[in-house]
This record gives structure tokens, sequence and C-alpha cells, in this order.
């Protein structure tokens, strides 16, 4: 194809895309969508699976068979949209072993949230409610994004994700109508997890290389920094509710704005948790790869059991 | 002599490559092939794809399938289809597919002129 054509192609393409046109897996799409769609596609897929394992860790240590089937549950939920992205992804040419390799490689990135450990019950109620809630917010405009096979998982996954942050809110409730310890473990995880959920949302403005490009393509609909504001703005009465504090001492009503102004994030931890030095990217890493190193005996003994069954069927039918 | 084990050298790493790709085809072949799933809501509706997975087998497919995409009751029926039986249309022939029903407009009802007056047409 000359480039003449190519350029031709590429602004009819984009003229779908801003005609609210979905972009399906056969058809035509630049390279360059193609490879933002995976890069993205795929580092979500990998944040579900990746965010199972600080939940993981409370399971068998639930308070209650409520709490524990409700958290199982809710990892269960993880596995299964890690999978919808993983296949969502796979339309676009990638393999799901490519995909595992770049994730056990540290080649292929995956939400910096989940580098942080979860030390003790409550953490399980500010996941829910502030990681699932932050989520939230990142993913329904998503359920609208111009490639069909994202858009239709985001809808599968944001249907599911509003269970996560309410069961993670009521253990917050539970916990801070109980014992003066048991509000203070509240408080704690509260300040543990509030700048790293503002951080989740990804860097500044101004520091976000690929915004442009995404909002043209409809990967993204609001700014890092208006989704920010906007999970601020939510989250702030939601705390009082509970009575524990925002651990900001910037933090304050502006009436001219109706939103809240806030203190300075700490971008140095963000960037050195996504270069891999955060408390937990080691340890996450490791259970990851165990996990798939040690389950290949199981993969390959379901493969031989399938190719024996078949082997006996053909000779039945023989 | 500096050239030789060059030469030398090169030729253990291709070997190298070489053998290692053969594992990998090899390995490549043991990776549990891609289903895609269907799946019907309720009784009255047909199936309806709902995405895809890996599986060893159908049978290991459809108990896949029950876990990843039925687990709040979004269905009573699932299929699994192997993903390379399925043949599909090239969204480049999308023209000579699916252009020649634009101008046949005399199937569609509001095609044929009646006046008004006629009812229950």
């Amino acid at each position: 194809m000359s480039e003449e054509q190519i350029k031709n192609l590429e602004a009819q393409f984009e003229a779908r895309i801003a005609r609210d046109e979905k972009i399906e897996p056969k058809d035509w799409m630049p390279e360059k969508y193609r490879k933002t769609h995976i890069r993205q596609m795929s580092q979500h897929a990998h944040s579900e699976i990746v965010g199972m394992l600080p939940e993981g860790n409370w399971i068998t240590r639930a308070p209650s068979l409520r709490r524990k089937v409700a958290l199982l549950a809710k990892v269960q939920d993880e596995a299964g949209h890690g999978l919808y992205l993983y296949s969502a992804c796979e339309t676009l040419g990638i393999s799901r072993d490519e995909m595992y390799e770049q994730l056990h490689t540290g080649k292929a990135k995956y939400s910096s949230i989940f580098n942080y450990p979860t030390i003790t019950w409550a953490d399980m109620g500010a996941i829910g409610w502030l990681v699932d809630g932050a989520a939230i917010i990142n993913q329904v405009p998503l359920c609208n994004t111009s490639f069909g096979p994202y858009g239709r998982a985001m809808i599968r996954v944001c249907k599911e994700e509003s269970f996560h942050q309410r069961q993670g809110y009521e253990i917050m409730l539970k916990l801070c109508n109980g014992t003066a310890e048991q509000k203070e473990m509240a408080q704690d995880a509260l300040n543990r997890w509030w700048w790293p959920s503002l951080m989740m949302l990804g860097p500044t403005d101004a520091e976000s290389i690929h915004t442009e490009q995404s909002m043209k393509w409809k990967l993204k609909r609001k700014s890092n920094d208006e989704l920010r504001q906007q999970f601020i703005d939510q989250t702030v009465p939601q705390a009082d509710i509970l009575g524990i504090t925002v651990p900001d001492p910037d933090l304050k009503w502006n009436e001219a704005k109706q939103s809240y102004d806030f203190g300075d994030i700490n971008w140095d931890e963000f960037w050195q948790v996504v270069k891999g030095h955060g408390p937990m990217n080691k340890e996450r890493m490791k259970a990851r790869v165990d996990a798939w190193d040690e389950g290949e005996w199981v993969r390959d003994a379901a493969m031989a059991h399938a190719e024996k069954k078949h082997e006996k069927k053909e000779k039945l039918a023989v | 002599m500096i050239l030789k084990s060059h030469l030398e050298l090169s030729r253990i790493q291709f070997q190298v490559w070489f053998i290692f790709n053969l594992i990998h085809k090899f390995m490549a072949t043991k990776n549990w092939p891609l289903w895609e799933i269907f799946v019907r809501s309720k009784n009255g509706l047909e199936h309806r794809h709902f995405g895809s997975l890996h599986a060893a087998d159908a049978e290991m497919a459809l108990e896949n399938a029950r876990d990843v995409y039925t687990r709040r009751n979004e269905g009573v029926s699932i299929w699994v289809v192997e993903s390379i039986n399925i043949t599909a249309s090239n969204p480049d022939h999308n023209g000579e597919l699916f252009e020649p029903a634009q101008d046949k407009v005399y199937r569609h009802p509001t095609f044929y002129d009646l006046p008004d007056d006629v009812k229950h047409m």
C-alpha cells in the first residue's frame, strides 16, 4: 500500500470513530491503534489478575462466613474480569502466552496500586471502597470506547464492579461503628490507601503522554485530573459518613468551584512504584510467576487427557 | 582465528535459537485452544456470543464458560465452539457482500404507494 493510500484509510478510520461507529477486530485499523489497544487492554487484564493477590491474602482470615463468601466472590470476579479482557485483547492478534510473558518478564505493567501490602482486615474495606471506587470512575467511560470487544468486556466488568465497592464500604462502616480499636483500624487503612488511590487515576494531565490520542479514540473521555477531582468529590462525603478523616491537611471545600481543593500528590512515590520499587512489586511478581510455573503440569495433564479422550473417540468411530 | 571463533559462536547461537524455536513450537501445540462461548439468557431468546476462553477440550470449555460468563444467572444454556471452526466474512468484502441489498428497496413495505384511506395494511 502506498503512503497516500494509508493516509486515506487512516482518515476514513478516524472519521468512523468520530461518528461513534465501533471498530471490530477484523476491520482495517492503523497499526498504532492496534498497538495502543493491546497495551492498554493487556495492562488492564494484568491489573485484574495481579489485583487478586492483595485480597487473596485475607480470604482464609476473613472474620465471618458472610465476609468470606463475599471476598471469595470478589476475587473470583477479578479473575473473570482478567479473562474477559485477555480474550478481548486476543482478538487483536496477540496470544495469551505472549501477554503472560510480557507480564512475567516485567515488560507489561499493571496498576501500581497492587504493589502496596494488605496488612489488616480493614485494608479489604479500604480496597473495595477506594480502589474499586477509583477503578469504576476509570472504567465507566470505557463501556463506550471505540473498540467493540473492549467496550463489551467493560460493560460486563462495570456491572459486577459495583458490588465490590459496596462490600468494601460495608466493611468500613462496620469497623467505624465498632470498638475504638476497630475504628482506628479503619482510619489507618484510609491513611495508607488514600494517596495511592489518587495516584491510581494516572499522572497529571501535563505529564500524561497518551491522553490526546486516547481521547480521539475514545479510550478516554475525561482527563486524569478530571477523573481524580470527580473521585475526591464523591469520596470525601463518604468518609464523613464513616466518621474518619481523609489524610490531607489541605483538603478543603471550595464553594466557588463547587468541589474540593486538595494537597500535592507525591509523584516521586508513584514513579518509584511504577518502576518496580514499591513495597510489594517483587513479591507480587513472584507469586504470579510461581502460580504460572507450578500450574504447568496441570495444564499439560489437561491437554494430554483431552488428546487421549479425542483419540479414543476416533478409534470408536472407525 | 578470532574471525573463526566468531563464526563458530554465531553458528552455536543459531543452533540454540533453532532448538529453542523447535521447543517453543512443540510447547505451543500444548497450549489450550480458544473456544467461543454462546449463552442463551433465558428460554425464548437465542444463544448470543458472550466472549471466548481457553480450555483443553469441549467439556472443560463448558465448565469454564459456566464460571467465567454465568456467575450471576446470566444463562440457561451454553454452546461452545472451538474458534478455529468458525469461518468469518472479511470486512474488506463488505461492499460486494452487503451493498446489493441496499438498492432493493422493493423488499420493504414502505416501497408500495397506497392511499391513506386503506386501513389495516
